[in-house]
């Protein structure tokens, strides 16, 4: 099977309304091919995980999605805007793309209702109080309405996380880019992130998460993509792609991941 | 070692000992904790009671504080009479006697306009920003003279006023552009981040005194004949463009002490590269220069007294002034301890508002 026919099998039960599309893509660190010939169709409502070794790419390719990495050949088009260099273009993208990083990056001067609803009134133009209802609704999903007053610097690792899925929340946006939400975190406090982050998979958002959370990938994809070197090696249900790996990459790959 | 009368892990939390705690612990720890501690501490007090001493019988016990020339001073300490013969120059310079209202009502407009600028709870704050926006049309307005009030020539401002006329425009300018060229040199467009770099790098690479001297005579050749440019505005067009570069560099630390993903989550957000540095970027980095900031600002304002040099009647031209009338001759340390007093009041309160500061803006975050 091709890599295009497998992935048709795979989206059996999503819906067909394409919401991002990466066309042959390709992207260099200078002299350095870090993305070669990225192809990929996300779907409305389809969780994606993204797995694979330390500098294979993965994060760089969810960053070329809004446009925090430039790439140098192919198309990448969010929601039928396709990306140029035209920076209106990128910021109508990043509207509607949200995103989690590996370390928060919350605003360390600003409160945690600030964070969040910094967004809303500066780029959507929201009154203040409408933004701050927003605000509290997603603070309560990610069970810290409590700490809406204080300032990042006072919460812990996972509760600054779970503040930043707010944030991104508040802007609506059509998808959520998750780059290793859990990779900085202290071991107790992974669990309450993935927790948040199920709940919000269950609600139908539309994710990419890069993550070596294997648990949660088993979990929540719709299907897991693995790249090494740049490439995407394989892609496959979550079934599939952990009883039945096809190449020996990914054999070798979660071999060294599951073995203990 | 165990102690055996509680349970493990139900240890309660003591007392720390007495001797660690309280007036006698601190004097211990700090001032006797051992010999050559309490050596140094003993001969440190003597040196303090040495030196205050001194100063107090030549600044006040055998100082003479009337008179109407140095003759009129007997009694062998300080000669302060000097001072109250020519305060008002110390402070108005030549500004003409009756006009003199005018100056002060500007002086007392700064702390109002400054008022909300530097306390963010300030009453009213709102409405009073207008006023502090306003400020500097109203200022040069009293100062100079329009609008139907008698105009007053820049030659005749002097001693303090021109001190803060000098180091107040220099600040509230020289702020803004510093940051401008701060964004410049990590601009990613090529030929702003040559201008920013070239500009700093030339600026830096210059004594103050020179720019000040460009000022007063060579900018005269390129002026076309006639054209009359104020010493005063050349003055501070320098001064600004001087304490602008210092600025630059200093805030150009504080942005890059801010981690990149800042400005990626800003981005993320939709946020156009003017909303993120404006929300994000410049409120944590200029926390951080704050130091540095007030730093240049106390050497600017320190550094007014330069213009004494091309003919300027800053206090420090005021007072040797003073020094070669034959009355005054040979009293300069009244003059010069005079004016260093002028000057730390000044100084001092900058340095006091920014640890206020710092600490107001503290919200407990590391990185």
């Amino acid at each position: 099977m091709t890599l295009a026919e497998n992935f048709e099998t795979v989206r059996s039960s999503q819906s067909n309304e394409v919401l991002i599309h990466i066309n042959s893509m390709h992207k260099w660190f200078a002299a350095f091919h870090v993305l070669k010939d990225i192809d990929l169709t996300v779907y409305k409502g389809e969780r994606i995980v993204v797995c694979g070794p330390s500098g294979s790419g993965k994060s760089t390719m969810i960053r070329c999605i809004n446009a925090l990495e430039p790439f140098q050949r192919g198309t990448v088009t969010v929601d039928n805007i396709e990306l140029t260099d035209d920076l209106k273009r990128i910021d109508e993208v990043r509207r509607e793309v949200g995103m989690v990083f590996q370390q928060f990056n919350l605003f360390p001067h600003l409160t945690v209702l600030e964070n969040c609803t910094l967004g809303p009134i500066w780029v959507r133009k929201m009154p203040k109080d409408e933004a701050e209802e927003i605000a509290m609704k997603y603070l309560t999903r990610v069970k810290i309405p409590e700490q809406a007053s204080k300032y990042p610097g006072q919460l812990s690792g996972g509760q600054q996380q779970r503040v930043a899925i707010a944030r991104a929340l508040c802007m609506s946006p059509k998808v959520m880019l998750f780059d290793e939400p859990t990779s900085a975190l202290d071991p107790e406090m992974i669990k309450e992130v993935l927790d948040v982050m199920v709940t919000l998979a269950e609600d139908g958002m539309t994710m990419i998460v890069v993550t070596h959370e294997m648990g949660f990938a088993r979990k929540v994809a719709d299907r897991v993509i693995f790249m090494d070197g740049g490439e995407i090696i394989e892609q496959n249900t979550p079934d599939q792609f952990f009883e039945n790996p096809q190449s020996d990459r990914t054999k070798l790959f979660l071999s060294q991941i599951l073995s203990h | 070692m165990a102690n055996t009368s509680y349970e493990v892990g139900k240890h309660p939390d003591l007392p720390p000992p007495v001797a660690t705690v309280g007036v006698v612990g601190w004097v211990r720890t700090n001032l006797f904790s051992s010999w050559i501690n309490a050596l140094l501490t003993v001969g440190a007090i003597a040196l303090i009671v040495y030196v205050t001493t001194g100063i107090y019988g030549w600044a006040y016990l055998r100082a003479d504080f009337a008179g109407e020339s140095r003759f009129d001073c007997t009694s062998g300490g300080a000669c302060w009479a000097l001072i109250g013969a020519r305060f008002s120059q110390f402070i108005y310079g030549f500004y003409p006697v009756e006009l003199r209202w005018r100056v002060n009502l500007a002086f007392v407009l700064l702390f109002v306009a400054l008022w909300p600028l530097l306390f963010t709870n300030a009453p009213f704050r709102r409405y009073t920003l207008w006023f502090s926006a306003a400020y500097p049309i109203i200022a040069y307005i009293l100062i100079m003279g329009r609008f139907g009030l008698e105009p007053v020539e820049t030659a005749k401002f002097g001693g303090m006023m021109l001190t803060m006329i000098i180091g107040v425009t220099g600040i509230a300018a020289s702020l803004p552009l510093g940051i401008l060229l701060a964004l410049g040199r990590r601009s990613d467009m090529l030929l702003i981040r040559i201008l920013s770099v070239g500009f700093i790098e030339f600026i830096r690479g210059v004594p103050l005194i020179t720019l000040l001297f460009v000022a007063s005579t060579l900018l005269n050749f390129f002026l076309p004949p006639g054209t009359f440019f104020d010493l005063l505005l050349r003055v501070l067009i320098m001064v600004t463009l001087f304490s602008a570069a210092y600025l630059a560099e200093v805030i150009r630390g504080g942005l890059q002490a801010i981690p990149r993903g800042q400005e990626e989550a800003a981005s993320a957000l939709g946020l156009s590269y003017w909303k993120s540095m404006y929300l994000i970027i410049l409120p944590q980095a200029l926390k951080i220069s704050i130091p540095g900031i007030v730093n240049s600002f106390i050497a600017l304002f320190k550094d007014t007294t330069l213009v004494s040099i091309i003919g300027l009647l800053d206090p420090i031209g005021i007072g040797r002034a003073a020094l070669a009338d034959s009355k005054w001759q040979g009293l300069g340390p009244e003059v010069y301890v005079f004016v260093a007093i002028l000057f730390w009041i000044c100084t001092f309160a900058m340095s006091r508002y920014s640890i206020y500061l710092e600490r107001k803006l503290e919200t407990g975050h590391a990185s």
